[in-house]
């Protein structure tokens, strides 16, 4: 649905992962079934459909009924992976996400696909950059925003396991494998990517990679950053959170508005303990018409975008 | 604003509908091309409806577009922009140089329409299922007004499934808004199989029916079809008009004719020029 930027060599579309990580789960655990609203494709489910095809429920293009299904067949003790664009499984249906899912606290799965603005071109309406704001209060629904494919698998085995509500967003912009010197996911726990105490970067989804060269360039000015990937949005990690606040100064990067999202959380825990300098990376609201590739650059979401903003920071430190 | 008032118009309607359909399937498909974006099939589909509508039935003026006793025109279907902005251009809303900037940075041409952004549009669209109701909205203004425009709005059918717009179809049946004429593009098709065969909607003029609606159905091809059963006048039916037009997606140009491949498939440099073979 959308001009597809050449991906540099190696780097990968992380729905990809999505669906060969839930058809692994499904050929163990035949509770597994997929819920789509006309997002087969989108979703990558093609494959699915075509090996369990009584396993599949599309109920045609009608969000808040593939959420409110989603939670019927969890509540007939299935394991609804419910899968559509971010942007309309949000939007269209967050009062069956509160209240069928979270509120009820059932075992449904949430795969907000193409998240963020990967749907450039196609403006504010396709584009998901108010989701994290909007789901990370609702109690009971962990949310997590994974960077790369390693981590998108293991939020999704973690999610199968977990007996309980779970939001995944799972981004189709191009990502690299992240190198990991002790690889562990668990759903609640931040991860240090790179050690450093002039300041801290937190970040998730697809500006981890982007936090992590935006360090690199600024170790070349001798600045020391540390990058912090928060994929776990709800709960929240607040003792990795208080840990960077002690370098002094905190930016934070999310592919989402600044309002409410990553930053908004972060800023809740700092201006509640321990109030350091902080900036909050991220898009202004409805954004002009671009590529993704295009909105990221103008909006400065890029590493020389975060470096610059660190650096400006530091200056206030 | 009393249009249709054009000299070519009031000889032969037909012929201008035909015409500025035909521009509309070669410089939509020109901008799809360009930008390797878009949703060419369901352009294509619609491309007789909108020329209907915007050559031979809107009371509209592109000098003063937001003129209160101007006919309201929502595009429900908002992904078929390639479409709705050809028919804009074309009707004067805006040159039709600013085509070429179709989903470039910065356009006014966004991939789902924007009333910000240009002239002519009525409220933005891009998630399924918002035209009809706000459609519903502006009819019952029209009605506490007793004000003398109608409003017309296209959905696709796939759209269908998204219930709010059965939620407006039981305002609109129980306001009996004659003032609201729905037109539907039935090309059977959604984005990823055929209607049928997800979530099936026939027999759908029954479904209108049931909820109040006075229900025509045409081909959604045929021009002075669709010319007779939108320009009748809507006074004394006493109820919504639902305009079934029977089409194909992708019609007009033969690989691409009832193939879901091109909900949002964007053509090559040779697929390109075959298609401008066929469109004459
Ligand atoms: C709420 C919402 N869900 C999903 C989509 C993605 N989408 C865009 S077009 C489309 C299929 C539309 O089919 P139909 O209404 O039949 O339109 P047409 O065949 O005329 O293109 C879908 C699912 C959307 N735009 N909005
Ligand atoms: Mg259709």
């Amino acid at each position: 649905m959308s001009a597809a930027a050449p991906a540099p060599a190696g780097w990968h579309d992380c729905r990809d992962t999505f669906s060969r990580t839930v058809e692994a789960l499904a050929e163990a655990d035949p509770r597994i079934v997929t819920v789509v609203s006309d997002s087969v494709g989108s979703s990558k489910l093609v494959n699915f459909r075509k090996r369990w095809p009584e396993r599949m429920v599309n109920v045609g293009i009608a969000e808040q009924t593939v959420v409110a299904v989603g939670a019927g067949l969890a509540n007939g003790g299935k394991i609804p992976f419910v899968s559509a664009a971010a942007c309309f499984l949000t939007a269209r249906a967050m009062e069956q996400i509160k209240a069928d899912v979270a509120y009820t606290n059932v075992n449904v799965k949430l795969i907000g696909q193409s998240s963020g603005i990967a749907y450039g071109e196609l403006g504010p309406t396709h584009h998901s950059i108010e989701d994290m704001a909007w789901l990370r209060l609702l109690n009971n629904l962990t949310l997590i925003v994974p960077s790369d494919p390693w981590e998108t698998e293991q939020a999704i085995r973690a999610a199968a396991a977990l007996d309980g509500p779970v939001f995944i967003r799972v981004s189709r912009m191009p990502v690299p494998d992240l190198k990991r010197s002790n690889a562990k996911f668990e759903i609640g726990r931040a991860e240090t990517l790179r050690e450093g105490n002039d300041l801290a970067i937190i970040a998730n989804g697809v500006m981890v990679h982007r936090a992590l060269a935006a360090a690199e360039a600024l170790a070349a000015d001798g600045i020391a950053a540390r990058v912090v990937n928060m994929s776990t949005v709800n709960p929240l990690d607040e003792a990795t959170i208080l840990e960077a606040a002690k370098t002094g100064a905190v930016v934070t990067v999310e592919e989402h508005s600044v309002r409410g999202g990553l930053g908004g959380a972060v800023a809740e825990v700092l201006a509640t303990h321990d109030p350091v300098p902080m900036r909050i990376l991220g898009f202004p609201g409805f954004l002009p018409t671009g590529s993704a590739d295009w909105l990221l650059e103008h909006f400065h979401l890029n590493a020389a975008g975060i470096a610059d903003a660190a650096r400006q920071l530091l200056a206030r430190k | 604003m009393t249009f249709p008032a054009s000299a070519e118009l009031r000889n032969d309607p037909v012929a201008l509908i035909r015409d500025k359909a035909l521009w509309i399937r070669r410089r939509s498909f020109q901008m799809v091309y360009e930008a390797q974006l878009g949703h060419p099939g369901g352009d294509f589909s619609a491309a007789d409806v909108l020329a209907t509508l915007y050559f031979g039935v809107l009371r509209h003026d592109p000098a003063d577009p937001r003129n209160p006793a101007r006919d309201r025109f929502v595009m429900s279907k908002g992904h078929c922009t390639g479409a709705f902005y050809a028919v804009l251009a074309a009707a004067g809303f805006f040159p039709e140089a600013d085509l070429s900037t179709y989903m470039q940075p910065l356009s006014k041409l966004n991939g789902h329409p924007n009333r910000n952004y240009l002239p002519g549009v009525e409220t933005n669209t891009g998630p399924l299922g918002h035209g009809l109701p706000v459609s519903v909205g502006i009819a019952i203004a029209g009605q506490i007004d007793k004000a003398d425009y109608r409003t017309f709005v296209l959905t696709g059918d796939g759209e269908l499934q998204e219930g709010s717009n059965w939620e407006a179809a039981l305002t609109a049946g129980h306001r009996k808004l004659e003032n609201l004429t729905l037109i539907i593009d039935r090309n059977r098709l959604q984005q990823g199989a055929r209607t049928e065969e997800t979530a099936s909607l026939d027999p759908l003029d029954d479904k209108w029916r049931a909820f109040g609606w006075h229900v025509e159905m045409v081909d959604g091809h045929d021009h002075r079809a669709l010319y007779e059963v939108l320009s009748a006048s809507p006074k004394g039916r006493g109820k919504p008009l639902c305009v079934i037009a029977n089409t194909f997606k992708g019609k007009g140009v033969s690989f691409m004719h009832d193939n879901v491949a091109w909900h949002h498939g964007v053509p090559n440099q040779e697929q390109y020029e075959q298609a401008m073979r066929e469109l004459v």
